[in-house]
């Protein structure tokens, strides 16, 4: 069974996607047309996309000698990362911030972020682990500082690079203490050393710690936030909405396959983790989670740039997605990976008009969008529909993730967590809802409307219609993803 | 004779570690702070190869270790760039003087 050519059938989304990367070289180089090179680069993410569904027929196992893993959950986050780029693709031909000379460049970094990300969610050893989430790192803070001439793009680059390696290299020690411990880098072996073996609480407690810093920053929690705002404001604008989607749920996926893994007990989802006595570890989290959604809203009530408001906006549905994590329960995580599609679309779209509307005025202000719904206004109601979406209003999608978050805490019964969060959706109205009414109420200053490319019409349109759609018909969906929840297949 | 054992190896690594983290904290310049995450990520790769040697069965914690020079010397690369880069841009490598994005 452990043949090589089995193996590389189940690696194909990760090597199709490291073949377009050398094309998109090559390519570039001979036509020197940013149009191939953009469609080679999209050719490669469907053939990718298809490749990954194509390997759904296989069993769950695992390959490459024990170091990756072939199971539903990783399949459903690598077609997740595959849509997110391919959108990112989309939003960044002809953007202001991408010049048409170095298009190849920004293809070949994003695809080595995405060949990361798959790679990330199916790794279940610590090397693996390791590899892919500093492939994903080192990349993302080059990606960020993409602009070179630009102060605030550099200043964003090495920010990034800094805090990132800061909590990757704290993250790394307690991995070695980890490995010192168990004698293994295998999680499913580490586990079962854990669970057999009592090990000194404490040391045991500096492990989570450490891990939780790598973690915490990947997906931008509290106390390891700080660079997210500045980040998400200096970055290019495709660069920034790839960031806030992409690299965070491949954080929330790790995240899940690490704790559940390595501190649950072996036989399923757990109660609780058991391999972590004395401490109540979830408590301490849906505190975390609660400051987390707390500080993101109210610091993004002040903001003037809409691209720094969304970077605090998407904090706060970081903590929103932690509320998840910490029932400890499978209608938990089943919550926060619908609430991850759901909250691609609607921050991506709205990230996705921030760039449009940038295109045109070169900056990212607020009182940009001034009187848009009147000079075009089907980007301002698409605006809307994503920001009233973030704010979890009926209809849209952005509600429906939040009730399955928040049953699943009524049903843990954690009720003081459910009405920080319901607090935190009324605090989050007020600064949504300020472009709304800075779009339809006020009037505009120039009557120019804002002129769009018929890519970038399509794109939006493809953006919109999820967030309608996943707002009146979630349960094709829900079930996908209910059935996506196995990660714990047994060697 | 002085023999040396596991202990020692995780004195030195988490001697190197608060070093490190001291470097990180109170440097100001940007070439130290990476200097400091340098010592962080290669005192776990002391720790790695002490653990592989008197802990595990197997080589993989020597085999993380090679695998840790690796990233090191790419972040680096990386690193080195964007601060280049900002050095052309502002002639400074102070992060208390890179500070154009706020609220």
């Amino acid at each position: 069974m452990e043949s090589l050519s089995l193996n590389l059938a189940l690696y194909s989304p990760e090597i199709i996607l490291s073949i377009t990367l050398g094309f998109v070289l090559i390519v570039h180089m001979i036509s020197k047309s940013n149009l191939f090179t953009f469609l080679t680069a999209l050719v490669g993410l469907v053939s990718a996309g298809g490749a990954s569904i194509a390997i759904q027929s296989f069993a769950p196992q695992f390959f490459f000698a024990g170091q990756l893993s072939h199971d539903p959950f990783s399949l459903f986050f690598k077609l997740f990362f595959i849509t997110a780029t391919f959108f990112t693709f989309l939003f960044s031909y002809r953007s202001y911030e991408i010049d048409e000379e170095r298009g190849a460049e920004f293809y070949l970094m994003t695809l080595a972020v995405t060949v990361g990300m798959c790679t990330l969610v199916s790794s279940i050893n610590l090397l693996s682990l390791y590899l892919s989430l500093e492939l994903v790192s080192i990349v993302s803070y080059a990606l960020a500082g993409f602009r070179k001439e630009h102060p605030a793009s550099n200043e964003a680059a090495i920010k990034y690079l800094l805090y990132g390696a800061f909590a990757s290299g704290t993250m790394l020690w307690g991995l070695s203490l980890l490995y010192g411990f168990t004698g293994s880098l295998n999680i499913y072996s580490i586990n079962a050393t854990l669970s057999t073996n009592s090990l000194n609480p404490l040391a045991l407690y500096s492990v989570v710690l450490m891990v939780l810093f790598g973690f915490g920053f990947k997906i931008s929690s509290v106390p390891f936030h700080m660079w997210a705002p500045d980040v998400y404001h200096g970055a290019p604008t495709p660069t920034a909405a790839f960031f806030t989607v992409a690299p965070k749920a491949a954080g929330f996926a790790i995240f899940i396959r690490f704790f559940y893994t390595v501190f649950g007990n072996n036989s399923g989802l757990p109660d609780q983790w058991i391999t972590l006595p004395h401490v109540d570890w979830a408590f301490l989290m849906s505190i975390l989670s609660a400051i987390t959604m707390t500080l993101g809203n109210l610091c993004a009530l002040w903001q003037k740039n809409a691209k720094r408001m969304l970077a605090y906006s998407s904090i706060a549905h970081a903590g929103y997605m932690l509320m998840g994590f910490i029932v400890l329960s499978k209608e938990g995580l089943t919550s926060i990976l619908f609430y991850l599609v759901v909250y691609f679309f609607m921050n991506f779209g709205a990230f996705f008009v921030v760039g449009l509307l940038a295109n045109k005025t070169k900056d990212e202000e607020i009182s940009s969008f001034k009187g848009l719904g009147w000079t075009s206004p089907w980007v301002a109601f698409s605006m809307a529909v994503f920001l009233f979406s973030l704010t979890g209003i009926p209809p849209f999608a952005g509600f429906i993730g939040k009730v399955y978050l928040f049953s699943a805490l009524v049903q843990k019964e954690i009720y003081w967590l459910l009405v920080v969060a319901i607090l935190n959706t009324v605090i989050s109205l007020y600064y949504y809802t300020y472009i709304v009414r800075e779009m339809f109420l006020e009037r505009p200053t120039s009557d120019k409307p804002l002129l769009i490319s018929p890519l970038h019409t399509f794109t939006l349109i493809l953006l919109v219609i999820p967030t309608f759609v996943l707002g009146l018909s979630w349960e094709p969906l829900f079930k996908y993803i209910s059935n996506s929840l196995q990660f714990i297949v047994t060697p | 004779m002085f023999a040396v054992d596991l202990r020692h190896y995780l004195i030195l690594s988490a001697i190197l570690f608060v070093l490190g983290i001291i470097g990180i904290l109170s440097r100001r310049n940007s070439v130290g702070i990476l200097m400091g995450i340098e010592l962080v990520m290669n005192s776990a790769g002391i720790n790695f190869v002490a653990f592989s040697k008197y802990v595990a069965s197997d080589l993989s914690g020597q085999i993380f270790a090679l695998f840790i020079f690796l990233i090191a010397a790419s972040e680096v690369v990386v690193a080195l760039a964007i601060i280049l880069r900002i050095y052309q841009n502002k002639t400074t490598v102070n992060i208390e003087d890179i500070k154009d994005l706020k609220c």
